[in-house]
This record gives C-alpha cells, structure tokens and sequence, in this order.
C-alpha cells in the first residue's frame, strides 16, 4: 500500500484538489467579468452579456458549494488546527469577491446604465486593472497553500494594482463630476466606477490578511 | 499468594497510575497541545504501545529488575513506591511534568536513609546531572532538527494540508514509539519487585506462544499506566503542549522526536558497544528522563525563535517541581516507613551487617587494598553500612575509594545455592554456560558476595570479568547484573 493510499492522505488530497477549484473559479469568474463589463461597453446589455452574467452566476454558486464542503470537512476532520480558522477566513473573502463580480454584472443588467463613449476607455482600464488585482491575489492565496515564502512577492503586485485601480477610478470620478450631464446621470455613472473598484479593494484587504497569516505560520 | 503480598500490589499499581498520568503525557504532550491529535487518540495510542513495550520488552529485561530491587523487604518497597507515586501524583495535580524515575531515586534515599544503608553518591549525582545535561541536550538537538524540518518544508513545497497529513502521521508514529519504549523501560520500576511473588502462573497459547508470569503481571502494571493515561494526563499534556511556549505542530512534532533520541542515545546500552566496538568514542550513558527531555526540546525552540513568549512562571514552576519530586519521597518515604514498622510492625527492610573478619581482611589484601590501618576493627562486625562507615571515618589516611572497597568486601549477604532458588531460577535469565556453573555449585553456602563471584569464576570462565575499558564496559555490566540476579534468587532467610 502506498502512501498515498492511506485514507488520511486520499482525504487530503481530495480537500487540496477542491481548494485548487475553489480559487479556479475566482480566478475565472474574474475573466469572465472583464469580458462582460468589455461586452456591455461595446454592445449594451447584449444576449452575449446575459450569457456571461448567468455563467459568473453559476461560478459564484459552485464556488460557494466548494467553500461549505471545504469549511466542513476542515472542522469534522478537525485538519490544520492551527491555520483553519486563517483559512476560513481567506476562502470567505475571496468568496466575497465573487459575490462583488456577479453584483456589479447584476446591476449593469437590471441599471443598464448610459456610459458616453468619453468614459468606455476609463471605465475598460479600471476593469482590467482590478482583475489584475483579483489575479494576483488569487496567486498569492494558492502560494499560502503550498509555497508560503512567494505569498509576500504576489501581495506586492496586489498592493500595486490596487492602487492603480485607486487612481483610475479617482481620475474617471473627477471627469465624470467635472462633466455637465445631469447630476442624477453623474451619480448613475459614479456606482458603476465603484462597484468595479470594490473587486480590487476587497482583495487588497485579502491579501493584508494573507500577510498576517503567513507571520503567524511562520513564527 | 498472600493477602498482604496483594495488598502491597497496590502501591506498584498507584505508581503505574501515577507514571501513566505524568510520564506519559510527554510523549503526546505536544501533540495533544497543538490539537493535532485528539486526547482520546492520543490516549489509546499511548496505552496501547505502552502495553505492548512493558509486556514485549520489558519482560525481557525482567531479571534485572527495576531500581526499587535496591530496597530489600517488600513492606518497604511498597512504602517506597507509594511515597513516589504520591509525589510524582502531587505534581500532576499541579500539572507540572515530572519523571517517575527521579521520584523513584528521591524514595530509595528515604528508605536508606531510614534502615541505614549508605546512598550511592551517583544516585545524588544522577539526579542532579539530568537537571542539566538532559534539557541542554535535548534543547541543542531540537534547535538542529528544528532548522532542518523549516529548511525540508521550504525545499519540499507541500501543501498545507499535506504539510499537516504528514506531521499528524509523524507525532502517531513518534508517540507510539515513545509510549513502548516508555512501557519497555519503566514496567521494571513499577512491577519489578512483585516478580517473585508474582500470583500468576505461566499458560500457553495453543502451543504458539507463551503469556509467562512476569509478562501477566506487567500487563497488569501496563493497564494501570493506561489508566493514568487515560484518567489523569491531559493537565500535564497541556503544560507541556502549549503552556510553556505556544508551538506550532511541525515544532510539536521536532519536540516528541528530539526527546526520543536524546532517550536513545543517553540510555542505548547498544549504541554504546556499537561505537565501542568499531573503536569509537562513547557517549557516556547518563540517566535522563523524559519530561526534561521534552522541557529542554521545547525551550529549544523558543530559543531558535529568539526566545520570545517564554512562559517564565511556567518554567519556574516546572524546575521547582524537578527539586521537590525527590525531596518530598524521601520524607514521605522515611515517615511512612516509620509508621510500617512501628504501628504496623512489618519489617520494612533486611538489616545488613558488615564484618571486617579474617577471609574479608585476605580478600582486601589480595585486592591491593592496605589494611594494616585497620588495627582493632579487624575481627569486628557492624550493625549498618553507616556504622561501618563512621568507623573507618576515624582512622586517618583512608581515602574514600578504599573505603568503598572496604565496606563493599565487609558486606555480608549471605547466599545458599539451594533448590527453591534452582526451581525459581527463569530460563534464559543466564546464558547456559553461567547456569551450568550456578547449578555445580548446588548446596555451597556463601557469606558475602565476592566469596560466590570468585567461585563461579573458577567454575566458569564466563563468570570472570574482562580487563577494564571502553570495549568491555558493557560485557562487564552485564556480568554485574547477572551476578546480582543470582544473590537475590539464593539469599538466605529470605
């Protein structure tokens, strides 16, 4: 019988493959979201943007169902005692990010907002700019898991997208408010830069926590 | 079998008890502590393997006894086990991780004190060694072992979970091992005086193997570790688990594995002549004990993290606990001895008288040892090893080598090669070539012990000891234990 045989060992690597999942779905869900908010600049609320909204709808429930599996098997089999409340901590705010994507894609369908062509360029740069965040914070989580020492350079690059993403959403804020559209409008168009700027944020915040789990791991 | 003779088992059990509940919990101490196994796991592991390491192998070392074979009466033996055990209890109460074995030594001084017998100055020297070399030793070889587990890990890039698969596994297999070697070397302590009153009889497996007496008898012994186990151990197992330092589980498992090879290498008579017999140098085999072994390895790795979060108090209590254990079974071993002999009126130990006659004084001569200072003591006879002793303390010029050599040649054991001792006699105690020469000797009578080694060694040359030196010691010692074994198989009145 070989190591790998053993009940424990099946069981770990069944737990490993479903957390490697579980981050492949936020970081697909994240590519999935610049497609469509790209999609929806180009053509509105298109067929193919209700398409990609219903596919990040259907990431963000399976990624939700891997998270309750992996939350439960850590505590019924009472594995990594010292880092599993770390862990359900990292899963549930990644998990939140996602929630973010599908929200965000939500309200484009349901708000349909009027963007000027003026903005498109803005509004695609901070897309990008904060899926390179989500990215990037998927890579420093999956590097917590198995090569601790590399979370530190991922958590850099998240830090840095962030604050790209910051300064993105602060300069299009500015030429949206300096702008004569109605004022109603100007707000319309103000929620939409944050509910794409709340991704990056939110995974910045993942990536702090990520540094406090890697001290504690390695004291 | 005698109602008192069970009756005094009772002590052997409470001490069994008591090594379960604190000895015990060192092993999965850490392991427990970091919560990567569960107290009933690690509990039924440890009884387990403990039961299997007193019945294996411990039964194979059985004739050597354990170190209350020093005491000679059984009341008294008794009254040393339980005043150790009440102090090694005492300590778990407190939670504080002690060793079995230091109570043990700190009891036999509180009987020699009482009927007394003079205290092998290296039992003191013992006690108080360990105190130092076992924590610092166990300490640097954690630190080693510690920096390489961080350097594998960081090569090897495992998966968290793996990781955390792989030392769970790893604190199972360190515990199990340390549980039987801990049954392996302890079971003579907590059951070796009872062999030879021992109420079970030997019975065999469908012709497939043998359950002896001894081996019934320490399954007994080994259920009452596990009782202690799993009745009273997990208080010490969190103090040295998390109460001292918080650890992490890979230093959890450095910290079982360094104190089982600190165990091994201080306490392997056969890594000894190994290295003796490929002409190198010998680690010297000082007694450790497990819960400073474990408390040095624990440090250890405080130590590598630049010694912060070092629970001092907890420290402190703990090195407290290390020099009360043995004061407190001694006094409460000489009290109770006190009250066994004169409100019980049982005979707490056998008086030993010393002589200094004319074979003694030839045998003295014939060792090189001067006796012309001994002037009008020759011819006497003492009533204790101390007396003895006083009494050559007032002659000048005898230094205390000779006076060693003196009163171990004035000892009077007197020894008869008779057939309840024949019959008793267990098979493979002896190799066959050092029986066949007990067996010539049958119906001799002997007055003290050298007068029985010279006389085997002139029926047998296995029976002579080799010239001394490294490559020899272990030979030596062995020869030493065997001879021992016959004096207490044979003594006369007993």
């Amino acid at each position: 019988m070989e190591l790998k045989d053993i009940r424990l060992f099946r069981r770990t690597r069944s737990l490993e493959k479903e957390i490697d999942e579980f981050l492949d779905k936020l970081s697909e869900s994240a590519l999935v979201f610049k497609q469509a908010v790209h999609t929806y600049l180009d053509h509105g609320c298109s067929p193919e943007f209700d398409e990609m909204l219903h596919h990040v709808n259907k990431l963000e429930s399976t990624a939700d169902h891997l998270r309750r599996t992996i939350e439960t098997q850590l505590y019924t089999q009472t594995l990594i005692p010292e880092s599993r409340g770390d862990v359900l901590g990292l899963l549930e705010n990644l998990d939140h990010i996602i929630n973010l994507f599908e929200g965000a894609l939500w309200s484009f369908s349901i708000e349909t907002p009027d963007i000027p062509s003026v903005y498109h360029q803005g509004y695609r740069d901070l897309t990008n700019m904060g899926v390179e965040t989500v990215e990037s914070v998927v890579l420093a989580s999956r590097a917590f898991f198995r090569n601790i020492e590399a979370v530190g350079d991922h958590n850099h690059k998240v830090l840095f997208y962030e604050k790209e993403a910051d300064k993105i959403s602060s300069k299009l804020k500015k030429e949206i408010f300096g702008s004569d559209l109605e004022l109603a409008h100007k707000a319309h168009l103000r929620n939409f830069v944050e509910h794409i700027d709340n991704a990056a944020d939110w995974a910045e915040d993942v990536a702090d926590r990520l540094s406090i789990y890697v001290i504690k791991r390695t004291v | 079998m005698e109602v008192t003779v069970l009756l005094f088992l009772t002590s052997g059990l409470f001490l069994g008890w008591a090594l379960g509940a604190n000895d015990a919990a060192n092993v999965f101490g850490t392991a427990v502590g970091t919560r990567m196994i569960s107290f009933t796991t690690a509990a039924i592991i440890c009884s387990v393997f403990l039961a299997l390491g007193a019945v294996v192998s411990g039964a194979g070392a059985a004739h050597t006894l354990g170190k209350l074979g020093a005491v000679n009466a059984l009341p008294g033996s008794f009254m040393a086990a339980l005043s150790a055990a009440l102090a090694v209890y005492m300590m778990t109460k407190a939670g504080l991780p002690v060793s079995t074995t230091q109570a043990i030594v700190g009891a036999i001084i509180g009987w020699n004190l009482f009927s007394s017998t003079i205290t092998d100055s290296d039992s003191l020297v013992k006690i108080l060694s360990t105190w130092v070399i076992c924590p610092v030793l166990a300490a640097a070889i954690s630190m080693g072992l510690y920096k390489f587990s961080a350097w594998f890990l960081h090569r090897a890039k495992w998966h968290l979970l793996r990781t955390d698969a792989y030392t769970r596994l790893g604190l199972i297999l360190a515990g199990a091992f340390g549980s039987y070697s801990l049954g392996a070397n302890n079971i003579g302590n907590v059951m070796g005086v009872f062999i030879s009153s021992s109420p079970f009889t030997d019975f065999s497996f469908a012709g497939l193997f043998t359950f002896s007496s001894t081996q019934q008898l320490f399954l007994v012994g080994a259920l009452a570790i596990g009782v202690g186990v799993m009745t009273y151990s997990k208080r010490v197992m969190v103090t040295v688990g998390g109460g001292l330092v918080p650890l992490s589980p890979v230093a959890a498992w450095v910290v079982v594995v360094s104190h089982s090879i600190v165990l091994f290498l201080f306490a392997s008579q056969g890594l000894e002549a190994f290295l003796a017999s490929h002409g190198l140098p010998t680690i010297p085999l000082v007694p450790v004990s497990s819960s400073q072994a474990v408390v040095g390895a624990v440090l250890g790795i405080a130590i590598i993290k630049g010694g912060r979060g070092i629970r001092w108090r907890v420290l402190g209590g703990i090195s407290f606990g290390w020099m009360v254990t043995p004061v407190i079974a001694a006094a409460v071993c000489f009290v109770g001895l006190f009250f066994l002999q004169n409100v019980f009126d049982q005979k707490v130990f056998h008086p030993i008288s010393y002589t200094l006659s004319p074979p003694v004084v030839e045998k003295l001569e014939s060792d090189g040892v001067a006796t012309g200072s001994l002037g009008e003591l020759r011819g006497q006879t003492f009533d204790s090893a101390v007396a003895l002793k006083d009494a050559l303390g007032a002659i000048s010029g005898l230094d205390s080598d000779r006076k060693g050599l003196i009163i171990t040649a004035a000892k009077i054991e007197p020894v008869t090669i008779g057939d309840t001792g024949l019959e008793k006699m267990v098979a493979g105690a002896l190799s066959t070539a050092r029986a066949i020469a007990v067996v010539s000797l049958a119906g001799r009578q002997f007055r003290h012990r050298w007068a029985l080694a010279q006389e085997l060694a002139n029926e047998s040359e296995t029976w002579r000891e080799k010239a001394a030196g490294k490559e020899n010691k272990a030979y030596n010692k062995a020869l030493i234990a065997d001879l021992d074994y016959v004096v207490r198989l044979f003594a006369t009145g007993r």
